[in-house]
């Protein structure tokens, strides 16, 4: 694998530029903050704005009333069943860009010429990523639900996957940043499934909940995996 | 380069030799990290440049048709070297850094343009903005450290300050207050021209960037601070844009900018340091020279004039790319509590009561730029590191 960093002329910190900061110090010393307070002012703000704030979006009503009453359809049940239903579209939502992640991680991989080892490795976690999305659609299609609704939890998880997202496509980044995004998404996954099980127990779904074991159990491997690769390349090039 | 009609017997790049692909304009970005803070400035401004040359060709092809075509055509071209420097800028970069960096631009290009500019009035006008826009800096520095625990000093690289400046609260203004007095066509310098095109056209970008960021930002703070320094950044518009003489022809107007291009090339290969960023501004100031020449023929043909008529006169130096603290500093001490009354420059005790009413509703739920700057005092690597040890 390639050197996960190199030397260079980074210009971004102040040792690059002693004398200039010398004289941004000076003015910082001379030219004194222009309103009181401090950064507790943006808590209280926060929090207001947070008060007045509306949702992110609702829970589409689940399929339709004709639908629900079909005999093979899992009622939905328990004391809230949508917090649940939110919590599938949003198992959903990440595991659909996960199999779009690992695709940008391996065309990253051959880019490097990392070894077909590696590329045939992530091809089989980007196949099971696609295993466990269809997974959970057809879990909430047994509730008689939508699974092309993208419910509020499902649009969260789009925004914080933006980041490792940009980490990934970046022609910039090397693999072992790539792998770093990666792991970020698949501790957040590996963590989500156990809830998810979790989940549909509380709410009265034991064959639902059945059926996520296995995604578990490989997600268990897909952190593994990508925690062991990271740390054998890292400590490989640093020690 | 002494003079823009000396240059006219160069005519630059033809046209239809003026192509692109895809690839090169959607090109390899940048480094944010390794490259100096004046590459992404002129990239920045380069971009305001050529956006507000798309935007007054579109202008006067509503009011002639015989330019249509020749203005579309120049335009496509503007288009693609708009995208190819753009594109230069890395997606590693927050919308907020960018801000940052924008602001950069505004500072120290505005600031070496102030110095240059031989017009006491014009001059004056540079001073009263450069000194809002330093502000923005260190409203937007605060917000970058508190917002995503960045420091904005990672960008502007040390060479520009970050402390207050006139406080942006303070910047609201009734428009009647924004207008300025406009150079006479004949009895200005060309470099006023050109200093007037110029900045109008970077404040131009600067506006419609944060119009467009803004609404992308979740913390409300963020997206209030936006909304108030956007709003600014429109009297900027109104103000530097006013500086212009109104009498002048589009066949005019069409010429200074094109010259204004051709002088800001110039400027930015002279002093580039990153050679394959170089090479891009040497062979855009060719394609410059091309559409300059072009122009000319048409201000030859619709107004059967010699375009030394408007391009003579001799320039100063290159526009410097390079620290203005000292400047700044000095402005800062003497002009902060400026505030304009018509178009007249007076103290702050006398700001008309049209623009305090104004502003003291806009205020009257809130002040973002106030909130998230409280108390803030830049350090390096951002103050929790101050306050950490």
């Amino acid at each position: 694998m390639a050197t996960a960093a190199k030397v260079g002329s980074n210009f971004t910190g102040v040792q690059m530029s002693p004398k200039d900061t010398k004289r941004l110090l000076e003015a910082v010393n001379e030219i004194h903050p222009d309103v009181p307070g401090d950064e507790r002012g943006m808590l209280v703000e926060r929090t207001e704005r947070s008060a007045e704030a509306g949702r992110i979006g609702s829970v589409p009503v689940p399929g339709s009333a004709k639908g629900m009453l079909k005999t093979g359809f899992d009622m939905m049940k328990g004391k809230s069943p949508e917090v649940f239903l939110d919590k599938l579209g949003e198992r959903l939502a990440f595991e659909r860009n996960g199999v779009r992640l690992y695709e940008a991680m391996i065309a990253k991989a051959r880019s490097l010429d990392a070894g077909s080892e590696l590329v045939g490795m992530l091809q089989h976690l980007r196949d099971e990523e696609f295993e466990h999305m269809l997974l959970v659609r057809q879990a909430i299609e047994s509730l008689g639900a939508d699974p092309t609704a993208q419910t509020p939890c499902a649009d969260v998880a789009g925004v914080m996957a933006m980041g490792i997202m940009q980490v990934l496509t970046d022609p910039r980044t090397n693999l072992a940043q790539c792998m770093n995004a990666l792991l970020t998404a698949e501790l957040a996954d590996n963590a989500a499934w156990e809830l998810l099980i979790e989940l549909a127990q509380a709410a009265g779904h034991p064959n639902i909940a059945d059926s996520f074991v296995k995604a578990k159990t490989q997600e268990d491997d897909h952190l593994v995996k990508i925690k062991t690769l990271m740390r054998r390349d890292l400590v490989m090039q640093t020690r | 380069m002494e003079t823009i009609s000396g240059i006219l017997d160069n005519k630059g790049t033809p046209l239809e030799k003026q192509t692109f692909t895809w690839k090169e304009m959607a090109g390899q970005p940048i480094s944010k990290l390794d490259d100096d803070a004046f590459t992404r400035v002129r990239i920045i401004l380069m971009n305001g440049v050529e956006t507000d040359a798309l935007r007054l060709k579109h202008g006067i092809a509503r009011f002639n048709r015989e330019l249509r075509l020749p203005l579309a055509e120049i335009r496509r071209v503007e288009q693609h070297q708009a995208t190819m420097v753009n594109w230069l800028i890395g997606a590693d970069h927050s919308p907020l850094e960018t801000t940052v960096a924008y602001e950069q631009v505004a500072i120290e290009v505005t600031a070496a343009v102030a110095q240059n500019e031989p017009d006491p009035y014009q001059g004056q006008t540079y001073r009263f903005g450069l000194l809002e826009d330093f502000d923005h800096l260190y409203r937007y520095s605060a917000m970058l450290d508190r917002l995503e625990g960045k420091d904005a000093n990672n960008i502007l690289q040390g060479y520009t300050d970050i402390v207050p400046g006139r406080k942006t609260s303070e910047h609201h203004r009734h428009p009647e207050n924004d207008i300025r007095d406009n150079y006479e066509k004949n009895s200005a310098a060309l470099i006023t021209k050109i200093h007037a095109a110029l900045i109008t056209g970077a404040e131009y970008q600067t506006h419609d960037y944060y119009m467009n960021i803004g609404p992308l930002f979740a913390d409300p703070l963020a997206r209030q601070l936006y909304a108030e320094i956007a709003s600014v950044e429109e009297q900027h518009v109104t103000q530097y844009g006013a500086l212009s003489d109104p009498s002048e022809s589009h066949m005019e107007k069409w010429l200074v900018h094109e010259a204004m291009e051709v002088y800001l090339y110039a400027s930015c290969a002279e002093q580039e340091t990153n050679p394959r960023i170089k090479a891009i501004w040497e062979r855009f100031l060719d394609y410059e020279l091309g559409h300059l020449n072009v122009a000319c023929e048409w201000f030859k043909k619709l107004e059967g004039r010699d375009p030394a008529e408007v391009l003579a006169g001799p320039l100063p130096k290159m526009v410097e790319f390079k620290s203005q603290r000292d400047f700044v500093r000095q402005v800062l001490a003497a002009e902060v509590n400026l505030r304009t009354a018509g178009p007249a420059y007076v103290d702050k005790a006398k700001e008309p009561q049209s623009s305090l009413d104004y502003r003291n509703h806009l205020a009257s739920q809130g002040l973002a730029s106030d909130i998230v700057s409280a108390g803030y005092q830049w350090a390096p690597g951002g103050e929790l590191m101050r306050k950490a040890s």
